[in-house]
């Protein structure tokens, strides 16, 4: 074999292996930051539409209560907390309320 | 798994079936006489496991009115029925399936505004018949919620198809409609959008658009609606202000209720199959309300109607009660 031929030819083979690597070394890098990317971008994104997933306070619920409750009518002189559940879930029903107002909602009935 | 336990006690503790509705005696004086309307329209609401809710409506009504050319001789006819009653399934957090007999989602009024308890004014709107497909109710299918929602505006949307019905207690026409409505939250506006069409008789597509603004912090509250069907259409506009910030806490100052209503409907041609007035009509209409304690409220009102039939003075009181009770004693938490 012609040396200058099988120096060529090991050139390559470093330069493929290196290539290889590097491909594989950049996958498992991409593979690996994809979790902290989702774990840093997504409270961004919530906060942005303000769906944290912290619980509701009773202030998130008596927003909402004014915002979608009582625009219709005079709110009851009160009832048990064992009803709560129910009258919420009236409420989501008729008022269309998305899952985070509901669950205000109930917080608000439920202040314990 | 106690943990587990405990969260589906609490749920459970929180998910007794409700008895709810109202009771009044209401009173309508024209012309013809007076006319009394006592009425009860109990609802009921019962959770099945942690997605499905029923609920059903009931109208009792009797109709005390005097015969014509007899005075002081009245005639008397009692109903009966349900005004809807349907299955409830929370499916997604953006979708709920309602199934049964339903009230139909066009405007405001028969959604929202219709029970005794709710209504400010005795009478339903003039337009109320409007895209309501005779009935008010349908029976059939129906998607409905919220479809974005955010700390300042709102979307929701409701479809549903209806099916024709001859039964009773569930009668409806076959149609299908939906609404969709933009809320935005800090300024308390909401816009709305409604579509119906009729599938059956003359096929009429039905159109409505309301706009609805509460000011924050205050108790007024202004409402209005525009529907138009083939054959006519027509609008309303209320104003409705409760008088909270006037007196102390527990003044009696506090409780009064001014409404004033302004309606309006045009006939396009000549085919009354709509329910609105044969002519082109305009309805102003003065209440003025008392809320008592324990959720009772005394109604009165002052109507004129302007006609090319004749105007007309209508004067109503009534009395209701609003009731809120579980169906059966359950334990606090």
């Amino acid at each position: 074999m012609n040396p200058s031929k099988a120096h060529r030819t090991h050139r390559v083979w470093l330069y493929g292996g290196l290539l290889a690597a590097a491909v594989t070394a950049s996958s498992v890098t991409v593979r690996a930051q994809q979790p902290t990317q989702q774990s840093t971008s997504k409270p961004t994104a919530q906060a942005k539409t303000g769906s944290t997933k912290t619980p509701p306070t009773m202030a998130d619920g008596a927003r909402v209560y004014g915002e979608n409750c009582s625009r219709c009518h005079n709110p009851p002189e009160g009832f048990p907390q064992h009803v709560s559940g129910t009258i919420a879930r009236h409420m989501r029903m008729r008022a269309s309320l998305s899952e985070q107002d509901w669950d205000a909602l109930l917080r608000f009935f439920n202040p314990k | 798994m106690v943990a587990s336990l405990a969260l589906a006690c609490h749920a459970v503790a929180q998910d007794t079936p409700v008895i709810s509705g109202g009771v009044g005696f209401l009173t309508n004086t024209n012309q013809a006489g007076t006319t009394f309307l006592p009425i009860a329209e109990p609802l009921l609401a019962a959770p099945l496991g942690s997605r499905v809710l029923i609920e059903s409506r009931a109208a009792l009504i009797e109709t005390i009115k005097p015969k014509t050319g007899l005075p002081r001789r009245y005639s008397n006819s009692f109903f009966a029925g349900l005004t809807y009653l349907q299955g409830d399934v929370i499916v997604a957090p953006h979708l709920n399936f309602v199934a049964g007999s339903f009230l139909i989602p066009f405007g405001t009024y028969n959604e929202r505004l219709s029970p005794v308890w709710i209504n400010p004014l005795q009478d339903g709107p003039l337009i109320a018949s409007l895209g309501s497909m005779g009935t008010g109710t349908g029976v059939g299918a129906q998607v409905r919620g919220s479809a974005a929602s955010s700390p300042n505006y709102s979307l929701t949307y409701a479809a549903y198809y209806s099916t024709r019905s001859g039964n009773q207690q569930f009668n409806s026409e076959r149609s299908f409609g939906g609404q969709s409505s933009l809320y935005f939250k800090p300024q308390r506006v909401e816009v709305g959008l409604s579509y119906g069409r009729l599938l059956q008789g003359t096929h009429e597509n039905f159109y409505g658009m309301h706009v609805w603004f509460e000011p924050k912090d205050t108790s007024f509250r202004l409402r209005s609606e525009f529907a138009r069907g083939h054959h006519a259409q027509g609008y309303w506009v209320q104003a409705d202000y409760r008088t909270t910030s006037w007196g102390g806490q527990g003044s009696w100052r506090r409780n009064f209720e001014p409404i004033l209503q302004f309606q309006q409907t045009w006939r396009r041609d000549n085919t009354f199959s709509d329910g609105l007035p044969l002519v082109n009509t305009q309805r102003l209409d003065a209440g003025l309300n008392y809320n008592l304690p324990h959720s009772t409220r005394i109604m009165t009102s002052y109507s004129r109607q302007f006609s090319s039939t004749g105007d007309r003075n209508i004067w109503e009181t009534g009395l209701t009660y609003r009731f809120l009770s579980p169906a059966w004693k359950g334990r606090n938490k």
